[in-house]
């Protein structure tokens, strides 16, 4: 790469990678990382949408008890769906995939990732295994929950097969991501750029794309035998086969329960990048937070069995699970104390990444603490599968990684697309859906604590009124959304340009014009500092704004 | 009926429920605290710290405080651990059921419940439980995995196809209290639903003679006839739509396939859950399988066969 770079470079690749090829073969057959990562973006956004419409669909049948628009069969498709959508098409692919594909590669200093055509090789896997998963809706659709527990999942109608296939094939594409960015970590960075030199984000998806490859085989394996058994009735999760159903469920948190972290760790590290960018300042601790990544990447693997404490699986199992579970607690605390820390002193603007930054910081910390409920053997035998747990662990996937999600779009949309969004409605948009997200999920604490179960289509009386408050605050997330996309869409008609580096941030994907060539950088950057060496109190600048090579 | 307990938790009705909601509320206001901690440096620092004219742009490296780092890494490890032991105790309570318990069984299947007394009284949809004593509940279910919750007594358990598990609980006070399925198990999981009825000791004593006057046997066996079987079998040797039960118990009978078969209770079983398996010659495979018998029915069902000589 160095050697290529160090050479005049091709004019025919001087232009913004957006300009670089007309039509949709120019996309579908690009080897451009940076088409690669608005190609996911754009699927991810669609996913994101089509999940969000079955959470409104179901919030709005949850008005009251008993049938109100649809019928109990079409609820549990519908929450299959939403949560399937949401899991496997958006957020595990939403970080790492769309803003890691582009923003890694300019992070490090290199022209692309480490293998190209691997890397559209995972893009169209990814669209095969979406359309099989949405095919399944003709199929006769799904309605086992996207957990797929045994042994339902192996005796119910339904397209069963059609979309755990689809989530196998879905893995690799996972699985080939993560790969492609382990090796683009290692083997290409600009000279210079030690490993505590990195960016935290690429820290992050460094421990995300470890998660990815060593846990997703194993998802793979486990629908794979829930297939066998339900196609040739080769009995091993289906009791009336000879088969164990909790071992299903073992198999299925040993990813799943990794995969959590697979969609939390990206979001902290678009977190780590713009706090320190909004409050100009270097990160507090960056040792502990780079290290806190791996930390949770290790432990995440030993606590699956705390989904499973009800399960039947041993007292003295569920007591080891217990307590792992309570140290993966620390490595997070860590880090939001470290953010907390950097704004110390900082010189903080609110622009609107940092305004949905704020927002994460604080619904974050709700997820993280209601965690400790859960944990605790005594208390999760009370709250175990009601909503105390819907209600948990929205707070850390869409108030943890769906904000910061588009924390991070807000924040390298320019970057991206080389326009800039209006500040006002993209402020407002946050704090539109802050207040619908606590209010339509704070709530669920209290549903959850009173005793009302999950995914279930009736209910109580006695739980109406705080279903139907729920519901309000649904709608209210769902106008802040809307505020936000129409904005970010009307930034392309009202082509305002942006500059290079908007944010005065200090890594390397600032120091080129936005959008960038196709090549990234003319020339290989050297990089000779920190990440986050923003100008110091009473020393002369070290230099101007984006000069980092 | 019941008050809840404060604004959060629903009524504590069991031994156990309060030590439950105590450590419900240690967690509670230990998030509360560090809550305000991480807010308020974020809200007070965001406001403090707040860029005032655009040129501000330097500030002060701070790169990281070990001592400061060391202090919140050590509190939050021990408070954790902390309620690891506190939670893990409270469990015990929950999981470890005393010695004396009633022993009950329990069927679940999609989608109602089953409970069975230790003497295999059953109201269809009913848990009757006397005050002040505990109950053990052996749990097994007909087909895919439920589970078993109380809210008002904070238990909870898995009930799984091929394995039993087991869930106690004692209730101090005689009333009703809800039971919800919380494992998710097809079309009607939301409706899987039955009440604990908590009696007085006295009352629960004398159930025989009001509530609970089902028991397993030829009489409730005669009764389940009536509902179930008398449509096609007879007890006076005449034809319906089915062979006569009458002497039918030991009688030597030749299939549809030509092959010959003493009745017992294995074939009785066979002839309940999969009737078309062994047809008697000369009728119609036209009887449909009784999933909601339970086995305990079936075999008050043959108890009863016996006495049709």
């Amino acid at each position: 790469m160095n050697d290529h770079a160090a050479h005049a470079h091709d004019d025919a690749h001087d232009v913004p990678f957006l300009e670089d090829g007309k039509g949709w073969k120019s996309w579908l057959f690009t080897l451009d990382h940076k088409r690669i990562g608005v190609m996911y973006l754009w699927s991810v956004l669609i996913a994101f949408a089509a999940g969000g419409v079955f959470a409104l669909l179901l919030r709005l049948e949850l008005m009251a008890p008993g049938k109100q628009y649809i019928e109990a069969d079409t609820y549990n498709r519908f929450f299959t769906l939403h949560g399937a959508i949401m899991v496997f098409l958006f957020i595990i692919p939403a970080i790492p995939s769309a803003m890691g594909n582009f923003v890694l590669p300019l992070m490090l200093g290199a022209k692309d990732v480490a293998f190209p055509r691997l890397n559209l090789l995972s893009f169209w896997i990814y669209g095969v295994g979406s359309i099989m998963a949405l095919s399944s809706i003709v199929f006769g659709g799904v309605e086992t929950g996207w957990t797929f527990y045994t042994p339902y999942s192996t005796n119910t109608s339904g397209a069963v097969v059609m979309m755990t296939l689809s989530v196998f094939v879905l893995g690799f594409s996972s699985i080939l991501t993560g790969l492609n960015f382990i090796v683009t970590i290692h083997k290409m960075r600009a000279p210079g750029m030690s490993f505590f030199r990195m960016p935290l984000f690429v820290w992050a998806t460094y421990a995300t794309s470890i998660l990815q490859v060593m846990a997703t085989p194993v998802l793979g394996i486990t629908l794979l035998l829930l297939v066998a058994e339900r196609t040739l009735g080769i009995g091993i999760f289906d009791p009336a086969l000879g088969g164990d159903p909790v071992l299903y469920q073992h198999f299925f948190w040993f990813y799943s329960h990794p995969a959590v972290y697979i969609m939390i760790l990206p979001g902290m590290g678009v977190i780590s990048e713009i706090i320190t960018v909004f409050s100009r300042k270097t990160i507090f601790g960056y040792r502990a937070i780079a290290y806190s990544s791996l930390g949770i990447a290790i432990i995440s693997f030993l606590v699956w069995g705390h989904h499973m404490f009800l399960s039947g699986q041993s007292a003295y199992a569920g007591m080891v699970f217990s307590f792992l579970t309570f140290l993966v607690a620390i490595p997070s605390a860590i880090k939001v104390f470290n953010w907390t820390a950097t704004l110390y002193k900082g010189s903080i603007s609110f622009d609107a990444p940092m305004m949905w930054t704020l927002s994460f910081m604080v619904l974050f910390t709700i997820g993280g603490l209601t965690g400790l409920f859960l944990g605790a053997l005594g208390v999760d035998v009370h709250l175990h599968d009601t909503y105390f747990v819907v209600a948990h662990f929205h707070y850390v996937m869409m108030g943890g990684t769906v904000i910061a999600f588009y924390a991070g779009l807000h924040y390298w949309w320019p970057k991206m697309f080389g326009v800039m969004y209006r500040e006002g409605p993209a402020k407002f948009s946050a704090i539109i859906v802050f207040i619908g997200f606590n209010a339509t999920f704070f709530t669920q604490f209290v549903l959850g604590t009173r005793g009302m179960p999950r995914r279930y289509y009736n209910y109580l009386d006695q739980y109406q009124p705080l279903h139907q408050f729920s519901t309000f605050g649904s709608w209210i997330i769902g106008l802040g959304f809307i505020v936000m996309t129409v904005n970010l869409l009307a930034s392309f008609k009202q082509k305002v340009k942006a500059p290079a580096n908007p944010w005065g941030a200090r890594t390397l994907e600032w120091s080129i014009p936005s959008p960038p060539i196709t090549h990234n950088f003319h020339k290989t950057p050297v990089v000779t500092e920190g990440p986050y060496d923003f100008p110091v109190e009473g020393q002369a600048a070290s230099g101007a704004e984006g000069k980092h090579a | 009926m019941d008050t809840p307990n404060g604004y959060w938790m629903p009524p504590a009705a069991s031994t156990v429920a309060q030590s439950v909601d105590d450590l419900y509320f240690v967690i509670f206001w230990l998030c509360v605290v560090f809550f305000f901690i991480v807010t308020g440096g974020v809200v007070y620092f965001a406001y403090k710290y707040r860029r005032k004219h655009p040129d501000q742009l330097a500030t002060q490296q701070i790169g990281h405080n070990t001592l400061l780092e060391a202090t919140w890494t050590i509190i939050p490890a021990i408070l954790v651990i902390w309620i690891f032991v506190l939670g893990f105790r409270v469990y015990m309570d929950l999981i470890v059921a005393p010695g004396d318990s009633l022993e009950y069984q329990v069927t679940a299947k999609q989608w109602a419940w089953d409970f069975r007394d230790p003497d295999g009284c059953s109201v269809p949809g009913e848990l009757h439980v006397p005050a002040g004593r505990p109950v053990k509940l052996t749990m097994r279910s007909d087909d895919v995995i439920h589970s078993l919750y109380i809210a008002d007594f904070r238990v909870k358990q898995d009930v799984l196809p091929g394995r039993y598990s087991s869930v106690w609980f004692q209730a101090d006070k005689p009333g009703t209290h809800n039971i919800q399925c919380t494992e998710y198990c097809g079309t009607s999981h939301s409706n899987m639903f039955a009440k604990v009825v908590v009696h007085t000791p006295e009352a629960f004593a004398n159930r025989a003679q009001t509530f609970c006057k089902v028991t397993v046997g030829k009489e409730h066996g005669e009764k389940l006839y009536k509902n179930q079987c008398a449509a096609c079998h007879t007890i006076d040797g005449n034809r319906l739509v089915g062979p006569s039960f009458k002497g039918i118990w030991g009688r030597e009978g030749k299939m549809s396939d030509g092959s010959k078969v003493i009745v017992d209770e294995n074939y009785i079983v066979e002839s309940i859950r999969i009737p078309t398996a062994k047809v008697v010659e000369g009728y119609p495979p036209a009887m449909p399988a009784f999933p909601t018998l339970t086995n305990d029915d079936i075999a008050s069902i043959i108890e009863y066969m016996k006495t049709l000589k």
